[in-house]
């Protein structure tokens, strides 16, 4: 087992070198909606358990399936009002059980990128080769059902092996070849995207994915308020918004129908979209559309950058 | 059934403790202590600069705010990680900003991981704790002698070479600490630690190489237990640190000087929605008479020096 993570350099966030995005704006903002399956009879994983109750674990499985039933189409109407596609992080078997989902969201324009088949199914245990038939299926099927090569990855309910973002990165290329596996949602360690390291030596990226505003972490672990979510997103934005007159950065909400979509915190989130969107240097984007511009404008002169604040060292 | 009869003896049934590590003390029973300038209230603000390896043995517990989901838990490790590469640099505008003199706790091993982040807070001037090796090296009641002493030498040696600081200061990770513990470390020239809650005050414990002075850094009123135990929002931490600094600073007009130890973590407070909070809270603790913004070395002086002595 590996000590450090070694995915990427350090990276002090002071004294780096400006990324720009279009039209000068500080903050490209994207939401990331989690359209996801879980199934009420997953198989068992020796590192984790899908449900605390036996099956039919009623309580956690129908208000999942609320959120596809009652809450997306909530959640999709009103990120249309504010001008967002939103980016979806996909279990893609999504595509099998709601085509009708798929269509809607297709009609939009809006980005889907894997978030592995079901969020039952759990990276952990997997050998090498299954892991990476996991992933190969997850971009195939996006592909097959919507025609996008898919970019970014976001492993299934966050499980993963030492090897992850190497094979979402090698089975893209092999697919796609530089179209497609060339961001990640997986690291929490920066407001920036950076470069990360993958064996293959592609040009490759962390994307932020703030865990930190993911309506789950908030509401379902730290128990936050819907109100008081509002605040805290009018001042995460804020700050990433004063240091992007500096040096560009990112902002994103990811979100699930299941819990941003509840008629009771609806509204927070119609807020705070509404104060994001009201401000003129905003970038609202999707991922991939953030981590092309990155990778075209920002990422040479952050490897750069990087190698020499390691003392040449860096990737 | 029943016990053995010595569970109904009481070896340390007497006046004062029930062990010999220092005396017994109410805070109301001591001396008055005067700070320089005749200030009231000493604030010592610590940022604990952690390392929380992917590899997590938890031995013999897992380290609050450590991994929790299998391996690898990327996720866990990234979001401390963000401290160290991110929110450290929003803490050190801050304290620019607001005139803090802060003291960092640095987990050693990142003397070898980020030389570029030891250096870059070397460089501030300000005062190290040695923060332990890394989170996931506990000092734990029964733990082998010979394996923390490897421990805390190696720690202290590390953080010593690459800081070109004495370090005299130590904060154990979590707190936690084996019988042997205090011994070890003034053994290897430690001179104060944060480790014990019990008192508001800096006091004295005895060890085999003379006092362990233990300086005051309240677990309960940490960003990390507040928000992340008490599951507090930022804003309510907020009153709760102000609230406790209009108290002691109020205290000490009538009882002597007084002191606030405040523990912050660059991984949490650094947040984008989360730094204006610590701002706030900077901002108004310096704006107020009768308060004496210090490192721990310089609190721990002046205590020492106050013509009171030192409660035992």
């Amino acid at each position: 087992m590996m000590e450090s993570l070694n995915a990427y350099d350090y990276y002090a966030y002071e004294n780096r070198p400006k990324i720009e995005w279009p039209n000068g704006a500080r903050v490209a903002f994207w939401v990331a909606p989690n359209i996801e399956f879980y199934e009420l009879n997953p198989p068992t994983n020796p590192s984790r358990k899908a449900w605390p109750q036996p099956n039919p674990a009623v309580p956690g499985y129908s208000i999942r399936d609320w959120g596809n039933r009652v809450g997306h189409k909530r959640q999709m109407d009103l990120l249309e009002k504010y001008g967002v596609r939103g980016s979806v992080s996909l279990s893609v078997a999504l595509c099998d059980h709601h085509p009708e989902i798929i269509e809607q969201c297709k009609e939009r324009g809006w980005e889907f990128f894997s978030h592995g088949i079901y969020n039952t199914r759990y990276t952990y245990n997997m050998s090498e080769e299954q892991e990476r038939a996991m992933i190969r299926d997850s971009i195939e099927s996006i592909y097959r059902h919507t025609g996008q090569k898919c970019a970014g990855y976001l492993a299934p309910a966050l499980s993963h092996s030492e090897h992850t973002l190497d094979l979402f990165a090698e089975v893209g290329t092999e697919l796609f070849g530089d179209e497609a596996g060339f961001y990640t949602c997986d690291l929490f360690h920066d407001d920036q995207p950076t470069p990360v390291k993958v064996r293959s030596g592609k040009r490759f990226i962390s994307m932020p994915y703030s865990l930190e505003m993911n309506d789950t972490i908030v509401y379902a672990v730290n128990k936050v308020e819907p109100r008081h979510y509002l605040t805290m997103l009018k001042r995460h934005f804020d700050r990433l918004y004063q240091e992007g007159a500096e040096s560009g950065t990112v902002m994103c909400i990811p979100t699930h129908n299941y819990q941003i979509s509840c008629p009771h915190r609806i509204k927070a989130f119609e807020a705070a979209l509404e104060y994001i969107t009201g401000h003129s240097d905003v970038w609202v984007a999707t991922g991939r559309e953030i981590a092309e511009h990155y990778l075209t404008h920002g990422y040479d002169a952050a490897q750069s950058a990087i190698a020499q604040q390691n003392g040449g060292q860096g990737a | 059934m029943s016990l053995p009869d010595d569970y109904l003896e009481y070896p340390w049934r007497q006046y004062g403790m029930d062990h010999d590590r220092y005396d017994w003390s109410m805070l109301s029973d001591r001396p008055k202590v005067h700070w320089p300038d005749g200030k009231q209230l000493a604030v010592w603000i610590n940022v604990s600069v952690e390392f929380y390896p992917l590899n997590q043995r938890g031995v013999p517990f897992k380290v609050p705010n450590g991994m929790t989901m299998p391996y690898p838990d990327l996720r866990h490790y990234s979001l401390r990680d963000y401290g160290n590469r991110v929110g450290i640099f929003r803490f050190l505008q801050a304290f620019e900003r607001h005139g803090i003199k802060p003291t960092y706790a640095i987990s050693a091993q990142l003397a070898e991981l980020y030389p570029s982040l030891i250096e870059r807070l070397a460089d501030t001037g300000a005062e190290f704790l040695c923060h332990g090796w890394n989170m996931d090296h506990l000092h734990y009641g029964g733990q082998d002698k010979a394996e923390e002493v490897e421990q805390i030498k190696r720690a202290l040696d590390t953080l010593r070479k690459h800081s070109g600081q004495s370090i005299e200061g130590w904060l154990s990770p979590a707190k936690n600490q084996s019988e042997n513990t205090p011994d070890l470390l003034t053994a290897e020239g430690i001179r104060y630690c944060a480790d014990w809650v019990n008192d508001d005050m800096p006091y004295a414990l005895k060890t085999a190489h003379g006092d362990l002075m233990m300086m005051p850094l309240p677990t309960e009123i940490e960003d990390q237990f507040v928000l992340g135990n008490n599951l507090h929002s930022e804003d309510s931490w907020v009153e709760q640190v102000k609230d406790a600094f209009d108290f002691l600073l109020e205290e000490a007009a009538t009882e002597g000087g007084r002191m606030l130890g405040l523990n912050i973590h660059p991984w949490l407070m650094g947040q984008p929605h989360r730094i204006g909070c610590l701002e706030s809270v900077l901002e108004y603790m310096m704006s107020k008479d009768g308060v004496w913004q210090a490192s721990a070395s310089d609190i721990l002086k002046a205590f020492q020096a106050s013509n009171t002595g030192r409660a035992r």
